[in-house]
């Protein structure tokens, strides 16, 4: 560690460049769920993800930030088109996904890539590290002959920070934080433009986890990746964002770049999340105000009238049992969903 | 205050094919009466077992408590027989564990399983032990108590299954409750309910508390002193502020260091701990934190650090304590 004080930039951030690479157009999932009876036909339906836009600049992160339940993993299997959506539009580097034809959708996948939570179910536990690795380098025919991908599984190994003699090894025989690298490893491998994060260090231990971050944040600056970072952990988030979107039943609530997010945020539910967070500081925790939201989410199966929050909110009145508050801009580039701001 | 559990000494192994692991390596802690003591440390450092081992519900045959002492007002529970032993289950101390859903019984309403234990450990007729048991979920916040005690676990929240395990540890006046990773499986906002529940009624009813968490930020917020565990060892100890403000173990500034902080400014790199967590059964000769220690010295892969007094109150079991944190802060 330096002692260099104040801080310097640190990891050279691959700078945004202002293109668009994702765009998410009033992005719906619902899933139909069956009555009690066996004859019964659909009881109804889950509003996973109900009408959600976002997009994402080349060489940014972008924050997904929600409590289960509301639909930011949905929304990450959306993009990756391992859901078919029920409406919207996924466009990725100009191509509109939901309607691309198994072929093309497989030329598209090799760009986008993903990165789960736990690392152990999303390993095949009867290939080797280096099988794992070196799969997607075969199925898509990047490097097709055998001694050339075992040199490229190599440098991968190498390049998230483990030795390339467990090329040989088993998942099973390895620690979480060693098996997130792996999966880390296999998601480069393919050197797409965007992965999709979901929850990569939420199974870690803490001691782990600003390993794995500083990681990705690495390889982000080396290939110019762009993240969509799926989580719900407040202070990770923060960390890794350039913009978040909080999402809250289905939909987003609020966005804005990540600076004045956290120390700005308009929407009552950004505002009870943040304070809901522990900080690890007793003489801080201390002298905080306790803002203890009431109540739990409400089924998304039947999500309430009018603003989704209103039953839990400290500020609903009336008129928010009726609208459906739009996600407005109410200052440039900060967006939020709430008609009382 | 007075002492209310005292442990010491205590050695827990489980005897695997691999070799023995030393899950709980000589550990000593106590609690007051009425105080808040938290068990911080990351997965498989021992903080689980070592309270498991208190209510002496360690998995046998694997697991065995081989060594120590656990006074609990004064009497060792590691020389009562099984029948002396559930006298203190569930009526002196009791148990919130991580997950609600597998800790209820899921083909019982919640009514029976609320008032079993007030029939069997306070004697209660049945239909003292329902009016009790309405007052219980009134107690810890679940609206209309009396009709959801018809009601099986399924039918609740996984907020709302934790205040239902709060009350049934809370059902017999118990002077200790453990709570295991109490909120670890909650959304952070139900989170913050949940905590705010257990330090209200642990003041409110004067119950002790040993909290047992990975999670730095819960223990900031509600315990009055904390121990931190690495490999089966308690590794520092002391008030809450003081392990905060000035930690003298390596191994805590690392975890400190290691996490973002939202009230700090945002940081261009993360500070983690490098390397693994240790293999149990294979531990280092020395302090088994050295091979991931920026401030080791030789002496550290020869001999165990004792765990020492480095002021008022304060414990840590480092050669070079002294030195730790001494640095600019980056």
């Amino acid at each position: 560690m330096s002692a260099a004080v104040p801080a310097p930039a640190g990891v050279p951030r691959a700078a945004p460049s202002g293109q668009v690479i994702l765009e998410v157009r009033n992005l719906v999932k619902h899933f139909p769920v069956r009555g009690d009876g066996f004859l019964s036909r659909s009881a109804g339906v889950i509003r996973a993800v109900d009408g959600v836009s976002f997009s994402i600049l080349e060489g940014e992160t972008l924050g997904l930030v929600g409590e289960s339940g509301c639909g930011k993993t949905t929304t990450g299997r959306c993009i990756l088109q391992l859901e078919h959506p029920t409406a919207g539009e996924v466009i990725f580097e100009g191509e509109e996904l939901t309607r691309l034809a198994p072929a093309e959708l497989r030329r598209v996948r090799r760009k986008i890539q993903v990165i789960f939570q736990d690392p152990y179910s999303s390993l095949n536990p009867r290939m080797t590290v280096g099988q794992i690795i070196a799969e997607p380098l075969a199925v898509h025919g990047i490097v097709a002959d055998r001694g050339a991908r075992q040199a490229r599984v190599h440098d991968l190994l190498s390049r998230v920070g483990l030795l390339p003699s467990l090329a040989d090894r088993y998942p099973h025989e390895m620690s979480g934080g060693q098996r997130q690298r792996i999966g880390i490893a296999r998601a480069v491998a393919l050197e797409p433009s965007l992965i999709i994060c979901d929850e990569p260090v939420s199974a870690l231990d803490v001691s782990i986890q600003a390993q794995i971050i500083n990681l990705l944040e690495e390889l982000q600056a080396e290939f110019h990746l762009t993240y969509l970072f799926v989580a719900h952990d407040l202070s990770v988030v923060r960390h890794i964002s350039d913009r978040v979107a909080v999402m809250y039943l289905g939909k987003i609530v609020e966005i804005a770049d990540r600076q004045t997010l956290y120390e700005d945020p308009l929407h009552p539910y950004t505002k009870a999340l943040l304070a809901a967070v522990p900080i690890p500081d007793p003489a801080v925790e201390a002298s905080r105000e306790r803002v203890v939201l009431k109540g739990e989410v409400p089924s998304a199966l039947n999500p309430p009238s009018g603003c989704v929050f209103h039953p839990r909110c400290p500020i609903a009145i009336e008129e928010c049992k009726g609208v459906v508050p739009d996600l407005r801009e109410v200052r440039p580039g900060h967006r939020a969903a709430c008609i009382r701001v | 205050m007075g002492t209310l559990l005292e442990v010491r000494g205590l050695r827990t192994c489980f005897f695997t094919g691999d070799g023995v692991v030393r899950a709980v390596d000589d550990v000593s802690y106590d609690v007051g009466v009425g105080e808040t003591v938290a068990l911080v440390g990351e997965s498989g450092c021992g903080k689980t077992v070592s309270a498991l081992s208190v209510m002496r519900l360690v998995a046998a045959p694997a697991g065995r408590i081989v060594g120590g002492e656990i006074l609990f007002k004064g009497q060792d529970l590691l020389a009562l027989d099984e029948e002396g032993m559930r006298r203190i289950r569930g009526r002196e101390i009791a148990m919130v564990f991580q997950e609600p859903m597998t800790s209820l019984n899921p083909v019982l309403s919640i009514g029976r399983q609320l008032t079993e234990p007030l029939e069997i450990h306070l004697g209660l007729p049945p239909a003292e032990a329902l009016v009790r048991a309405t007052e219980l979920l009134a107690l810890v916040g679940i609206p209309d108590p009396a009709r959801r005690l018809a009601q099986y676990p399924h039918q609740f929240s996984g907020g709302m299954r934790q205040r239902i395990m709060i009350a049934m540890a809370l059902s017999c006046n118990p002077s200790l409750i453990l709570a295991d990773e109490p909120t670890t499986a909650l959304d952070v906002t139900i989170q913050a309910q949940i905590l705010e529940l257990m330090k209200d009624l642990s003041r409110r009813l004067r119950v002790a508390m040993l909290i047992i968490t990975h999670n730095l930020g819960v223990v900031a917020r509600y315990a009055d002193r904390v121990n931190v565990m690495y490999a089966g060892k308690i590794i520092e100890r002391g008030t809450a502020r003081e392990i905060y403000a000035t930690p003298r173990h390596p191994y805590t500034l690392g975890l400190l260091r290691s996490v973002p902080r939202l009230d700090e400014p945002r940081k261009s790199k993360l500070s983690p701990i490098d390397g693994q967590p240790p293999d149990l059964v294979r531990l280092p000769p020395g302090c088994a934190f050295a091979p991931r220690c920026r401030y080791a010295v030789p002496r550290c892969a020869e001999e165990v650090p004792p765990l020492r007094p480095v002021s008022h109150g304060h414990e840590s079991a480092c050669w070079v304590a002294e030195d730790v944190g001494t640095e600019v802060r980056v």
